[in-house]
């Protein structure tokens, strides 16, 4: 299958998800805005649910074969957990990530999600352009991702 | 039945984030990466997802309930303000350095438990800095003012 069309179908199945739980269920699909409600101190239980709905695919696809990508081992565990932290603060305090803004947001012709949308993409690609394309970076991420 | 169906779309959204290539970071790299080997992968698997999503959000705003009978609260569509912008930049930066976002660091828990498992402590952590660990307010409107703790971070 063409690029173009797997990842068309992948993202119908993502908007499909999405639009299921928002008629069915009535909660938006904005991963970070689970996870948080997930591990506060009133978690509920449909959001373990969805959690637990999206931790089985990965599960399966393991288990026919699929291993992680390799991309997510070449990364060193001191940049997953920078990383990490650092999506964990911007989310929790930018209201939400490329599931609640990108596609929920912009699904519900939100300004906001379209605003925000913009910002973490324009940062994310300057934070690659800087990581792939400007030695002194690369040369610093190269030490950061040593055993 | 509010608990089934939960899972069934949990695990759709992940299969959806399987197949378009979106757990793979490499590949969501390739898309941020527009001065090298751009890939417009990522584009599409939005563009597909916003235009499925489109009508039920449009549905939702005229008749806010839910199948269950469930009132659904939409976020606010409008309001931007400095809270947003910065979290969004701080996003945008996590993003960027590892190319995961909360959606496919789920999913790789299934795969890589130990590598997706410090992305995702790492998060939970960040979200509690920046947010506290109070009851989320509203479940629709992701990181609306928390009742309860306040975290450190918390912007007023």
């Amino acid at each position: 299958m063409s690029i173009i069309l797997q990842s068309l179908l992948g993202g119908a199945l993502i908007g499909a998800s999405a639009a299921g739980l928002l008629i069915v269920n009535g909660k938006i699909a904005g991963i970070s805005g689970i996870l948080a409600g997930a591990t506060s101190m009133r978690p509920k239980t449909w959001q373990w649910a969805f959690l637990a709905g999206l931790v089985a695919t990965g599960l399966a696809a393991h288990m026919i074969g699929h291993s992680a990508p390799a991309a997510i081992q070449g990364t060193s565990l001191l940049v997953l957990a920078l990383a990490g932290g650092l999506v964990g603060v911007g989310t929790r305090l930018g209201g939400g990530c490329t599931s609640g803004h990108g596609v929920c947001g912009l699904g519900n012709l939100s300004l906001r999600s379209l605003t925000a949308t913009l910002t973490f993409m324009a940062v994310a690609g300057c934070v690659v352009f800087a990581t792939h394309h400007l030695a002194p970076v690369r040369r610093l991420l190269e030490l950061a991702s040593q055993p | 039945m509010k608990i089934v169906s939960s899972a069934l779309f949990g695990a759709l959204f992940g299969i959806g984030l399987i197949i378009s290539g979106m757990t793979d970071p490499g590949r969501v790299l390739a898309f941020l990466d527009v001065a090298g080997a751009w890939n417009p992968a990522l584009a599409f698997v939005m563009g597909g997802a916003v235009i499925v999503a489109l009508p039920a959000f449009a549905l939702a705003r005229r008749k806010p309930v839910s199948a269950f009978g469930d009132q659904i609260e939409l976020p606010n569509r409008f309001r931007v303000d400095r809270r947003l912008l910065t979290g969004a930049a701080i996003f945008g930066l996590g993003w960027g350095l590892s190319g995961i976002c909360p959606g496919p660091a789920i999913v790789l828990l299934g795969q890589n438990p130990t590598r997706a498992g410090v992305f995702v402590a790492a998060l939970i952590v960040g979200a509690w800095l920046a947010g506290g660990r109070g009851a989320i307010k509203a479940d629709t409107d992701e990181g609306a003012a928390p009742a309860g703790a306040q975290g450190a971070l918390a912007r007023r």
